[in-house]
């Protein structure tokens, strides 16, 4: 089992190498930090299915907040905004906000003046139709004004570290998460997974529609670096290669703390007692829950945690890429990739997790050079012989990796379906 | 009166449009499900895949010379869901029955649907590029306006000939699949099967024979869903992928399993989308008149924003979860 | 040569075997109960012979072939029916349409067979239009017992038919199963109720761990005071 691993990531210390020697080493060292924040990510769905059984959808929708998040605190001050009559407008729409979901408190809470039943349900919707056009009163002319030049375009940034920022994406991730563990845990897991993948979309459709907040398809950038910019680098006479490098490395090297840690962290609390009991829910429900486990409680924890590395993770992207644009948020890129990852690489192992997050994220971005190359070939060939050249080759070749993960996935499913590093079933005493 | 047509036009025929096609694709969801008890996600290749087959043999006939006196889409539509039938056969033998076979768990042939999706997917983009495609490239789309002078309306009632027809379509295979699954053993025997598929096997029935006819039947209305959407809007390669969502949610709205519950699901989150966006001070505006100057309604009077209409279905589902994970028709509830 | 026979039957679900070396032997005028201790293998046996689970030795006999291992599609058709202890009927369907469902390997007119079974059952006649999910436990029973036989079985399979039925009900559903048999019908059955069973059971299979225990007609069972000592319990 060890032996294995280690081949297998041996094997992709050698395709990392490879594809520096063949790509370049800026493209590579690029590629790498996205895998080390893929990484993150595969590990809080690791937590959240090889651990929990928990089936979530939705990492697109935690993958943003956790993108939003760290521009929100990163980005610089908007001096606009804050001398204008937007916050005091936010803050109405807070206060109405907060009034609108104390009358709908107070509608859930209408049994206690003997108002029952249908009635009751009657009261709760519209007690909710009313909250809502209280809220939207407040907040569509604060969102219109805002947005206006003189309201300042939109809130911009605090200004914060971006590792603040990181670290808000997680706290972000974890009370979404625990609003949406607390709604939505209990229902089986088909279910589950259409419900996750419905409230990212609805994030999704927040994001990029609430201009105001988060600039929405207007794109925000430039986000600022954790560490040293190239840039600074460049100030200090590196010439652009050496500095792209150095920076880069810089980076990757606090994304591989953040990560070390955090897998130091689970594989710790997996071990002990706390990993035995998620084992056991998972594997036995039934058995967990007349053994006097709070398995809801449990299962809402292990789906918080892992969403909060979702966060940082989504965080950590944003800040590399230095752009936050909501629309660039794909399911495709955003969910089913991560959920391939885990799966190749083998759910409920940590390492597993990791090694197919680090080598989908390479086959994702070679495909498509890869697949450029190989068109440019058979079109070539096909022109010698008469049959003329393919078209538009660029395009094309664009969408072969959405095949390649396809097909990757289903081989994986078909023929190995514990992973490439499956998990090590223990036995318990 | 005017007012009247005007939301006839922009929620009553819009509504039932969506609706239709929501119900088309919701009914294979929800007989996949209740044959095979899995989630298929990939249902959502199966009705844009539906429409290229449709598109391409549209196109042949274009290039035949062939006139039709109908939208060309509609004629090659059979010959186009036999195709897609073939196709989402072809799929399950390839993907689905080995897993099946293995005992997989339901997650499991989930997440191959998904791999499913990003193959069809890849491979449709991979010959069509990502640009989008009309059927009505070769031929006129006639628009039906109904001079509505009559009744006092400044406005027409405006439909398009497609839309006619897709809901004449919609209605005929709707009454079809009725009359199959109540009247014919085949029929019958899917019903038992997605009832109670252990005593169905130990009934007899040929439970091998049940998947195939149910692969079928999600593939000819996926196909004739997918067709019907693409002569409406356009045809892309994520025709159906955006609206994949909506159609769960109109599957579990109905009652994972229930065919008749996956039509009303359809319908409910087609006009409930249509709706929400609708602008009520179009209809409301004669109130005007007789409102006082500081209750004038604002120009526009919708409950959400439209950049919001596919997030509806996501509320409605996310409540039906909540309130009645069964579904308004009693689903697989286990 | 009797209708089934069973020979050292072996089998399991894929781990070790369940059964070790069943043998059973039916007539076609005979009512059969398998009578023995919980996981003894009775139901098992009922499941194997109907292809739900593997068999991996031994040879099960019927209409002069082997049907070890055939799927139930294949084994309807050849006058073999079953009806399991739990979820015997379709709730979501009328009770017609659960009878039509125990017909879907028949090709032929199966009115009569309907008939028949409606002749048997009055009240599902009555209530042939209504869910089967609608109905008392015994009248499910009796949709259940009704399903299978409209397949004209030569040989009948019941999985503890008289389970959670009052005893009113089990009084019925035992006299119904004689009837059954008179009208040629063979029956091999598993009971809880042992006692009750071998009363008029013309052979009777005592089974534990899987294998036959003690053979022999109900009435010798009953009066065996070995059998009466271990197996069926103090005298009611």
């Amino acid at each position: 089992m060890i032996q294995r691993s280690l081949t297998l990531f041996g094997g992709l210390f050698v395709l990392i190498l490879l594809m520096g020697w063949v790509m370049g080493a800026p493209f590579t060292s690029s590629r790498l930090v996205e895998a080390a924040a893929y990484a993150l990510i595969a590990l809080g769905l690791n937590i959240q299915w090889g651990y929990g059984g928990l089936f979530n959808f939705g990492i697109m929708g935690f993958l943003m907040v956790g993108g939003a998040a760290v521009t929100f605190i990163s980005y610089p001050v908007n001096p606009v905004f804050w001398g204008s009559e937007g916050p005091a407008m936010l803050g109405r729409a807070l206060l109405a906000f907060a009034g609108g979901a104390l009358i709908v408190l107070a509608a859930r809470k209408a049994d206690r003046i003997g108002i029952t039943g249908k009635w009751k349900a009657a009261l709760t919707v519209l007690a909710w139709f009313v909250a809502y056009v209280l809220y939207r009163s407040q907040l569509d002319p604060a969102a219109a004004y805002i947005e206006s030049a003189a309201g300042g375009g939109w809130v911009g940034g605090l200004g914060g570290h971006p590792i603040l920022g990181w670290v808000f994406g997680g706290i972000l991730a974890a009370g979404i998460a625990y609003v949406v563990g607390k709604i939505c845990l209990g229902l089986r897991t088909d279910y589950l997974a259409i419900a996750t993948i419905g409230i990212s979309e609805i994030i999704r459709a927040l994001i990029k529609n609430m201009d105001w907040l988060t600039r929405g398809t207007l794109t925000v950038s430039p986000i600022p670096w954790p560490t040293p910019l190239p840039q600074d680098f460049q100030a200090g006479g590196m010439n652009i290669a050496t500095s792209l490098l150095a920076a880069r490395a810089g980076y990757l090297l606090l994304a591989l703390v953040v990560l070390g840690v955090v897998l130091w962290l689970i594989s710790r609390a997996y071990a002990g007692p706390w990993g035995r009991m998620m084992r056991a829910i998972r594997d036995n429900h039934i058995a967990a829950t007349s053994m006097g486990k709070n398995v809801t409680a449990r299962q809402l924890e292990i789906f918080v945690f892992g969403s909060v590395l979702m966060g940082i993770g989504g965080a950590m992207l944003v800040s590399f890429v230095q752009i936050f644009d909501p629309s660039s948020y794909q399911p495709i890129n955003h969910t089913f990739l991560i959920w391939v990852m885990v799966i190749v690489g083998g759910a409920g192992n940590n390492w597993g997790a990791l090694f197919g997050a680090v080598l989908l994220w390479l086959i994702w971005v070679v495909s498509e050079p890869l697949s450029k190359a190989v068109f440019e070939f058979v079109s070539t060939w096909s022109t010698q012989f008469g049959w003329g050249a393919i078209p538009e080759i660029e395009a094309r070749s664009a969408q072969m990796r959405v095949f390649v993960l396809g097909l990757v996935i289903t081989i994986a499913l078909r023929f190995a379906p514990k992973g490439l590093i499956p998990e090590v079933v223990k036995r318990e005493s | 009166m005017t007012e009247l047509i005007f939301f006839t036009n922009q929620v009553v025929i819009s509504g039932l449009v969506l609706g239709c096609i929501y119900a088309l694709g919701a009914i294979g969801i929800t007989l996949v499900f209740g044959i095979l008890r899995f989630a298929h996600f990939a249902h959502s290749e199966l009705m844009t895949g539906g429409a290229f087959i449709a598109f391409l043999l549209a196109s042949l006939f274009a290039a035949w010379g062939i006139v039709t006196p109908i939208p060309t889409g509609f004629v090659v539509l059979p010959i186009a869901m036999v195709l897609a039938a073939i196709l989402a056969l072809g799929i399950d033998k390839g993907f689905y029955a080995p897993l099946r076979k293995r005992g997989a768990k339901p997650v499991t042939l989930l997440i191959a649907s998904i791999g499913v999706t990003l193959m069809i997917q890849g491979l449709i983009r991979l010959f069509f590029g990502a640009g989008s495609y009309s059927f009505f490239e070769t031929e006129p789309k006639e628009v039906f306006r109904m001079d509505m002078t009559s009744i006092g309306s400044t406005r027409p009632l405006v439909i398009t000939e497609p839309q006619v027809l897709m809901i004449l379509v919609t209605l005929v295979s709707v009454l079809a699949l009725h009359f199959f699954l109540t009247r014919s053993r085949l029929g019958k025997a899917m019903r038992a099967m997605a009832d109670n598929a252990d005593l169905a096997q130990v009934s007899g029935i040929n439970t091998a024979l049940v998947v195939r006819v149910t692969w079928i039947i999600a593939g000819a209305l996926g196909c004739m869903a997918g067709t019907m959407l693409a002569l409406d809007v356009t045809l892309k390669p994520d025709l159906a992928f955006n609206i994949i969502l909506p159609i769960f949610a109109a599957a579990i709205v109905g009652g994972l399993g229930q065919a008749y519950g996956a039509i009303a699901g359809g319908l409910l989150i087609g006009f409930a989308e249509t709706l929400a966006v609708f602008n009520w001070t179009m209809l409301l505006r004669p109130l005007n008149a007789i409102l006082p100057d500081w209750m004038q309604l604002p120009p526009t009077l919708a409950l959400v924003p439209t950049e919001y209409k596919l997030t509806v279905a996501f509320v409605i589902l996310v409540v039906t979860l909540l309130v009645r994970p069964t579904g308004i028709f009693k689903g697989a509830s286990s | 040569m009797p209708l089934i026979e069973l020979k050292h039957v072996v089998g399991g679900y894929g781990g070790a075997p369940i059964l070790n070396g069943v043998n059973i032997a039916i007539e076609k005028s005979d009512i059969g109960v398998i009578v023995g201790p919980n996981g003894a293998g009775k139901s098992t046996t009922l499941k194997a012979i109907f292809g739900l689970l593997k068999v991996t030795g031994g040879t099960i006999d019927f209409g002069g072939e082997n049907i070890a291992n055939s799927l139930p599609d294949k084994l309807v058709p050849k006058g073999l029916s079953f009806v399991p202890q739990e979820k015997n009927v379709f709730t979501s369907m009328s009770v017609e349409e659960n009878l039509e469902m125990g017909a879907f390997t028949r090709t032929d007119d199966f009115s009569s067979t309907m008939e028949w079974v409606y002749e048997m059952f009055p009240v599902l006649r009555e209530k042939r239009r209504q869910p089967a999910g609608e109905l008392s436990g015994g009248q499910r029973q009796m949709v259940a017992m009704g399903r299978a036989l409209m397949s004209k079985p030569t040989l009948l399979m019941l999985d503890e038919p008289s389970a959670g039925l009052s005893p009113r009900y089990v009084i019925e559903i035992f006299e119904t199963i004689q009837r059954v048999n008179k009208e040629g019908v063979g029956i091999l059955m598993v009971e809880q109720n042992a006692r009750q069973a071998l009363a008029f059971a013309s052979k009777g299979f005592v089974l534990a761990s899987g294998q036959n225990r003690f053979t022999g007609t109900g009435a010798e069972l009953i009066a065996d005071p070995e059998v009466a000592k271990s197996f069926l319990g103090a005298e009611p």
